[in-house]
């Protein structure tokens, strides 16, 4: 038998007027389940005042005689809901039906958006939940997803960080916060998802394209964020976390208000400011790499079994310092830098963020709506605003010293809209739509050229997900999803640039002004995607399970990849787009395998992802300028597999102590020149050992060894160059990985209560205890510095 | 109740409906964007030798219209240097793009602490000393000695820093091995001393 999940919710009908004394009026009436109408058994009605009882019956048929004719306070129970009150007015014999809610998990606390099928039993996901969240609170996004089997990040410094999921990131990946799809130029490599994490309750991590709801182009996977829930019952509480670190003498601050009603109202404002100097490697001064960071968001509405709605807005601002070694004037400078033990710029500890560095806004509003019919399922309409405001500031000289270098502000306006046919416990299905437009403006004040050009990108989709419980133990998703994409850009190219590219045999015809040394071109570019999904699970007993699945999808190239065009001075090379790119085509299966018994819980998952037409950044050659000589990387296509296994093991020992393994292993292989892939994460194991005591403060001490093996499979895009000023040639190598290196943490925490409905938890984190140095492979300013050193983090947290 | 909500419904869809519409509409009226001209852009280095006993001026020209595009920069030198000789020397950085010229030495001596031009000259074809310096008493480079001795033929590279550490060791004196900084213009003139 499937376990029917108890917990209800009664919704409320219509009352009449009434005024008459008689007490022999009957009140009958059916007790019936919200969504397939069927009645239901054995719930208790019960009035109060009169001590009257009565039970439904097979038929959810219930009968009380011997009211007096008024106002009637009911009060209908069932095994494992919620009991709830509802009044009645009657003034003659009365039929009424109560319909109870019986598939929601938990009506105590609803989250907010109900975000979609990502209950599904039939993909490879996992979920970050409050504690492990907080714990973060200083962090990033990426850096709490860290600690999941399979997802690693690739990083700019330490405070740009962004997450990758079995190899793949940036434009591989949906980001989700609040039910909203983050558009944030999520295309570069130094481009952080524009989050604060501590407006998170919930993150889900889901592996592969099978949640087509968010989009069909998530090749790598879809991270979902969630708030808070809100409590249904009138209360007022928030919770304050103050942590400060020893590395980056930082501090960060935030806290959160809300306030809800039993009826379903609710508002909740949060805030955090976070401030960090220059952080330090065991050895030096990581020079201007500190942050600045201010988030708020406010979000109220009503949450109601059969409708409600959400009006949602957030703001951030992140100033980031880039490393200041890491800006460089030409290929000498990298070559320097490379070969430099230190880095060749350090300066004393400053809290002062100087160029180069980015400043980044990004603000988002969101209105849902949502309605629930008898028997037939929900609706959603949802309209959704961003903008991200992006400023970059290089080093420059004169009167432009303090002008940022780029300047894009990107806005994207979205409205989706879905209806979930839920009437069936076995049979459920979701069609919706989605319709986007954004508008990317690249500001000409920089004084210099754009790296990505204006552009007007449309965006349609449909999709239909199945969802099938075939027996107690198998359930069976399938999804498809149509999209349609269109970017009508207007570009400026350096003629020679045109030229060099050989885009006048082929794109000559989308000139459309002659500026002396420059085209201005306006490639309009169309693509349609399909995506499909399929995935099947089976409980094979009540410890083993096992789940496969498949996902077709398809990704439209990015601005970044068709247009890029110029110098990026942090990596000393010229990036270039390609306007013959074509979508990208992924066809990935997984299979996951999991036991869960009292005391032990393994899951291994394993992934096959063939891409065809894989785009990726490769460097090609070096170009000659007046500046001297740099390296050329081109937006590439090529064909590639990834396949990997990840594996987690918590094994409880005793009531006191937990151990705990993550591990991942990843291959990419470009198969059609049969290389290694670029940017593929090593191979890593994560140890650990917790003790909790619970009636002690609810202690707990975790002491964890994070190995990092080195990656042995990295593509050779090393090259020789003439340094003029030695007269000599030298090898730039910008391809071979750092050593492995083994990292010891340790965390301990302990909960005091302070009051009633106030605690306090404080918590001690080490990072980095043994104080090593070493350089991450993915870290992109692993050529000019070592990795963090040792950190002390306190953090006290009150929920009151 | 039921009918009203329904409508409520209908009302919220179709106005997100315009609201879309509106937006799409809108975006397609957009103006063509405003073509960018590099201000900063160093298209041209030009050395001016001129020899301490008389004669012709010799010009080491190095130019690059397209900028950090593909096309390479082009280099000239006007003719061979002599031998036993001393030249005075004169830099210039221009943006010719812009018409006229923009003069970039200008800014370059203007912000002289935070600049300086290093001359490389390989199989001891001339030795260089410079003749100007900035407010600490450092030198800059864009007035400077050349002196040849006998006839050889190499290179010599002339290299615009910026940020470099100029108090660092042999870094006064012309040598760029410890100078650090980033590199504003790099250009390798072949020279010939006859």
């Amino acid at each position: 038998m499937i376990k029917k999940i108890f917990f209800c919710v009664l919704f409320c009908c219509l009352s009449f007027t009434n005024n008459a004394q008689e007490c022999n009026t009957i009140l009958k009436g059916t007790v019936i389940d919200y969504h397939d109408g069927t009645p239901i058994y054995g719930a208790t009605v019960y009035i109060k005042s009169l001590n009257k009882y009565a039970t439904t019956n097979f038929e959810g048929k219930f009968k009380i005689e011997q009211l007096c004719n008024g106002e009637i306070n009911l009060t209908i129970s069932h095994i494992s809901c919620e009991t709830k009150n509802v009044t009645v007015s009657i003034e003659k014999d009365t039929y009424r039906d109560f319909f109870l809610e019986h598939h929601i998990e938990s009506l105590k606390e609803v989250s907010i958006v109900s975000t979609a099928n990502i209950k599904s039993k039939t993909i490879q996901s996992t979920v970050l939940k409050g504690k492990t969240i907080e714990a973060f609170s200083n962090q990033n996004l990426g850096d709490a997803l860290k600690d999941i089997a399979g997802i690693s990040s690739i990083n700019t410094g330490n405070s740009i960080v962004k997450p990758v999921i079995n190899g793949l990131h940036s434009s591989r990946i949906i980001v989700m916060t609040n039910g909203v799809r983050l558009q944030d130029q999520e295309w570069g490599i130094e481009h952080a998802p524009n989050l604060d994490i501590n407006t998170a309750e919930k993150i889900t991590v889901i592996k592969g394209a099978n949640s087509l709801e968010f989009g069909g182009d998530a090749i790598g996977g879809v991270i979902v964020t969630e708030p808070s829930n809100v409590l249904l019952k009138d209360s007022l509480y928030g919770k304050s976390i103050l942590s400060g670190q020893s590395n980056g003498r930082g501090y960060s601050f935030h806290s959160s208000l809300s306030k809800s009603t039993k009826k379903g109202w609710y508002v909740n404002a949060k805030t955090t400011l976070k401030k960090m100097g220059d952080f330090e490697s065991p050895e030096y001064v990581l020079s201007n790499s500190g942050l600045n960071s201010k988030a708020y968001s406010l979000q109220t509405g009503l949450k109601k079994f059969e409708s409600g709605f959400n009006v949602y807005y957030t703001f951030i601002n992140n100033e980031i310092g880039i490393l200041r070694a890491s800006h460089l004037g030409n290929i000498e400078d990298l070559v320097n830098a490379i070969n430099s033990p230190e880095p060749l710029i350090t300066n004393d500890f400053s809290y002062d963020i100087n160029s180069p560095k980015q400043d980044v806004t990004h603000q988002l509003v969101k209105v849902d709506y949502y309605k629930r019919f008898k028997k037939l399922g929900k609706l959603k309409v949802q309209y959704d605003f961003q903008n991200n405001h992006r400023f970059e500031y290089d080093i420059r000289v004169g009167n432009d010293r303090n002008k940022a270098s780029l300047d894009l502000n990107l806005s994207s306006h979205a409205i989706t809209s879905s209806f979930k046919f839920d009437a069936k416990s076995d049979e459920k299905y979701k069609v919706g739509f989605m319709g986007a437009y954004q508008n990317n403006f690249a500001n000409p004040n920089t004084g210099i050229k754009r790296l990505i050009p204006d552009y007007d990108k449309y965006d349609l989709g449909f999709f239909t997900i199945g969802n099938f419980i075939l027996n107690d133990e198998t359930t069976l998703d399938v999804g498809f999803r149509y999209d349609f994409n269109a970017i009508n850009a207007k570009k400026f190219y350096s003629k020679s640039r045109w030229e060099e590219r050989n885009y006048e045999l082929d794109f000559s015809d989308l000139i459309i002004g002659d500026f002396n040394t420059q085209w201005l071109v306006n490639p309009k570019f169309q693509f349609h995607n399909i995506s499909a999904s399929a995935g099947i699970s089976y409980q094979l007993n009540d410890e083993n399970s096992v789940l496969f699945n498949y996902g077709l999808s398809n990704r439209a190239p990015n601005p970044s990849e068709l247009f890029s065009d110029g110098l990026h001075h942090s990596a000393a090379r010229i990036e270039l787009g390609d306007l013959r790119l074509q979508q990208e085509t992924s066809n990935r299966v997984s299979a996951n395998y999991r036991f869960k018994s009292a005391n032990t819980s393994i899951l291994v998952e394993v992934f096959f992802n063939d891409i065809r037409n894989f785009m990726y950044l490769e460097a090609t050659g070096t170009e000659q300028t007046i500046r001297g000589a740099f390296p050329v990387w081109e937006h590439k296509k090529t064909n590639a597999n990834l396949f990997g296994a990840d594996f987690s093991l918590t094994q409880n020992i005793g009531s006191h102590f937990i151990l705990k393994n993550i591990s991942s292993f990843i291959r990419g292989k470009d198969i059609k020149n049969d290389r290694n892939l670029i940017d593929i994460p090593s191979a890593k194991t994560l140890n650990s050992i917790g003790y909790t005591l619970e009636k002690w403060y609810d202690f707990s001490a975790v002491i964890e060894s994070e190995y990092v093996f080195r990656q042995n499979l990295f593509p050779n895009n090393n090259f020789e160059t003439y340094i003029p000023t030695t007269d000599t040639t030298v090898l730039v190598d910008v391809s071979t990985t750092p050593s492995s290196y083994h990292l010891l943490n340790f965390n301990s925490d302990a909960t005091f209560k302070l009051s009633e409905k106030t605690n306090l938890t404080v918590g001690l984190t080490v990072t980095n205890i043994l104080n090593i140095n070493y350089r991450e492979n993915l870290n992109r300013l692993r050529f000019f510095a070592d990795d963090l050193g040792r950190n002390y983090t306190l953090q006290l947290k009150l929920n009151y | 109740m039921y009918t009203l909500k329904n409508k409520y419904m209908k009302t919220i869809k179709n106005l997100a409906l315009v609201l879309f519409v509106a937006t799409l509409f809108t975006a397609c009226s957009e103006d063509d964007p405003e073509v960018v001209n590099e201000e900063e852009l160093i298209t041209t280095l030009t050395a001016t030798l001129r020899p301490s006993g008389g004669g012709t001026d010799i010009i080491l020209k190095s130019v690059d219209l397209d900028g950090d595009g593909p096309d390479a920069p082009v280099i000239s030198v006007s003719a061979n240097l002599t031998v036993n000789t001393n030249y005075t020397g004169v830099l210039k950085v221009e943006n010719e793009t812009e018409s006229p010229a923009d003069d970039i030495t200008i800014e370059v001596l203007e912000e002289d602490e935070e600049h300086q031009f290093f001359f490389t000259p390989t199989n001891n074809i001339a030795t260089v000393s410079y003749n100007d310096m900035d407010e600490d008493g450092n030198p800059i480079g864009v007035q400077f000695s050349l002196a040849t001795t006998t006839a050889a033929s190499g290179s010599l590279t002339i290299t615009l820093r910026h940020e470099p550490m100029k108090t660092a060791s042999g870094v006064r004196n012309g040598d760029i091995t410890n100078a650090g900084g980033e590199t504003d213009v790099q250009a390798v003139f072949p020279i010939t001393v006859q």
